[in-house]
């Protein structure tokens, strides 16, 4: 279990993390989405205890991180694959952060079988490749077998076998009732592995919900109508919370009504129609919906020197 | 804010014994140091350049004594010309130290080492603990060893002393005391500063640039500010006694508390600020 209470993060004038509170359940994998910059490394480096909050708690399984007897059996985490001294060997670097808080060194080599390093696990982390380095930091995570595993985009520079391990591995960690808190700024990544969603943009909380209810309430569905009678059906369709918009003749695009409701609007007036379709909105339009609607409502009540950091554009890195 | 932050946690380690102490984190910090190869080289390098340069020194000067002017001659001391290779050994000892601590801010393994320890304090006695260990007893006995080929070598011209003569086991231990004390106060700049570079040349400035620079300044400024100073405090303990400088012990207490004040800035740095 994660806290977050009131977390608040400045560096100087920049705010990356702004009273942010949520908790992470054990049981399930949480995804932890953003755009690139939006507070979400911040957030996880302050969970790890590396940065001090400006304001605010972070407790883990209950209790303070810092006072942990054995903190690796508390909390895993993968920051950034660039966590290793790269002259090291990934055997021994294993070896160092095991022996802290007396890990057994058959541990190590578990570990190291278990994210399929064996072949490597005495040459140079420095040789190694984005993939490789990312198995190192998930088997560093995993070491103190930790009731709580945090992971900061751990599908990055990993093939898509290396993708499918993470997401299996993070859902196995779950099931086994622990705590799993994955980041990504991937959307489409975290409907496939993640059960909740914690949704953060510059630096606030958008959203903490379920996958399935982020999707329907950051955009509703639309149903797309090709008819010739196009503008005559659009008057009998338009209605308090129902809108129509027209991208082309013949052609109209409804929020609010479900194609049931169309179709029989239609054969009640004998009014053809050539199609009717359903449009679910894609996971990764709903999430650059909700975070571009964020930026544009903090850059108009932002103080100046916060505006000039949140003008800047909100893309997500991968555009799928 | 709320309650549920209180109280210990009740997650069960699945390694029996599992938990943070200083010994585990001495053993990790030596499993961390003796898999650099760049520590060890530079560890060999430092105890080469001590034997090394005190040999070369010894049989210099034996093998050019007939021709050495009287008050060459009459300021020869065959002790600390069989330590000299200190003032060159003390570089890279002190970058060895800079090296250990800097090294895990360039890689980023600071991060991995406070996760892991996240109270940190441990992190910083346990490297100071294995370099007192390695560094302390490789310093000691390159001193030693120099000293004794340096005497041997000087032997030619009975020019020699006894480990027993007066001051020379004080100074020959010293001259390892003042190594170790480089590197500590070397490994307290790496951690104060972050940093390999400004690490390094802050220590260089400090026993290499400014002790010439302060012997410019006027001589009333100049003796009141120069025998404190860490490389002529140590020069005061490890070498030869001199109207400049403070008696040998005054020295060690001196270079101990710049070492002191280096290591206390570090520790409070690495508690303090964000890793």
């Amino acid at each position: 279990m994660i806290e977050v209470r009131g977390l608040t993060k400045r560096y100087g004038d920049r705010v990356a993390v702004r009273d942010l509170t949520f908790t992470v359940r054990p049981g399930s994998v949480t995804g932890f989405l953003g755009p690139n910059g939006a507070g979400k490394s911040t957030t996880m480096r302050m969970i790890a205890g590396l940065d001090a909050p400006t304001a605010g708690t972070v407790s883990i399984n209950g209790a303070h991180y810092r006072g942990a007897r054995a903190p690796m059996a508390e909390l895993g985490i993968l920051l950034e694959a660039k966590a290793v001294h790269t002259s090291r060997s990934a055997f021994n670097h294993l070896l160092a952060l095991a022996q802290t808080n007396g890990v057994p060194r058959r541990r190590v080599d578990e570990v190291i079988d278990l994210v399929g390093l064996r072949e490597v696990a005495k040459k140079r982390v420095g040789g190694f490749s984005l993939g490789m380095g990312q198995r190192l930091g998930v088997a560093s995570a995993l070491l103190g077998d930790p009731q709580t595993v945090v992971l900061d985009e751990p599908v990055n520079g990993l093939d898509p076998e290396g993708i499918l391990w993470v997401r299996n591995l993070l859902k196995g960690l779950a099931a086994e009732g622990r705590t799993v808190f994955v980041s990504s700024h991937l959307m489409s990544e975290m409907a496939l592995t993640a059960d909740h969603l914690i949704v953060v943009g510059r630096g606030r909380l958008m959203a903490d919900t379920t996958v399935a209810d982020f999707v329907a309430q950051a955009s509703g569905t639309v149903v797309l109508v090709r008819s010739p009678h196009a503008t005559e059906l659009r008057d009998l369709l338009v209605g308090p919370d129902v809108t129509v918009t027209s991208a082309a003749a013949g052609q109209l695009e409804v929020h609010g009504l479900s194609a049931e409701q169309i179709g029989d609007v239609a054969w009640e007036h004998r009014l053809r129609i050539h199609e009717l379709a359903t449009q679910r909105a894609s996971l990764e339009e709903a999430f650059m919906e909700m975070t571009r609607d964020a930026v544009e409502y903090h850059a108009h009540t932002a103080t100046e020197t916060e505006a000039e950091t949140l003008r800047r554009p909100v893309t997500s890195g991968d555009p799928r | 804010m709320t309650t549920t932050m209180t109280g210990p946690s009740t997650v069960v380690p699945r390694f029996p014994g599992m938990r943070v102490t200083q010994g585990r984190v001495i053993q990790s910090e030596w499993t961390k140091f003796r898999s650099l190869r760049s520590t060890r080289i530079t560890l060999l390098v430092s105890v080469i350049l001590t034997i090394g340069i005190a040999a070369l020194f010894t049989a210099v000067t034996a093998n050019r004594w007939s021709h050495l002017s009287a008050d060459d001659r009459a300021s020869f001391n065959p002790v600390v010309a069989s330590l000299n290779g200190v003032r060159i050994s003390q570089l890279a000892v002190g970058v060895l130290g800079v090296l250990l601590i800097s090294g895990e801010y360039a890689t980023g393994m600071i991060r991995a080492s406070m996760t892991v320890v996240p109270r940190r304090l441990p992190v910083l006695w346990g490297k100071f603990a294995v370099f007192i260990g390695v560094v302390g007893v490789a310093s000691l006995v390159s001193t030693f060893v120099a000293f004794f080929l340096g005497q041997s070598l000087l032997s030619s011209k009975h020019l020699n002393v006894a480990i027993s003569s007066p001051g020379a086991l004080r100074m020959v231990i010293g001259a390892g005391v003042y190594l170790l004390l480089v590197g500590i106060t070397g490994m307290a700049l790496g951690g104060l500063l972050r940093n390999t570079a400004a690490g390094i040349s802050t220590l260089v400035g400090l026993y290499f640039v400014i002790p010439p620079i302060t012997e410019l300044l006027p001589s009333s400024w100049s003796n009141d500010i120069s025998p404190y100073l860490p490389s002529n405090a140590g020069e005061a303990f490890w070498g030869r006694p001199d109207i400049h400088h403070l008696s040998p012990w005054a020295g060690l207490a001196v270079l101990c508390a710049w070492t002191a004040v280096a290591v206390v800035l570090a520790a409070v740095r690495l508690v303090r600020a964000d890793a």
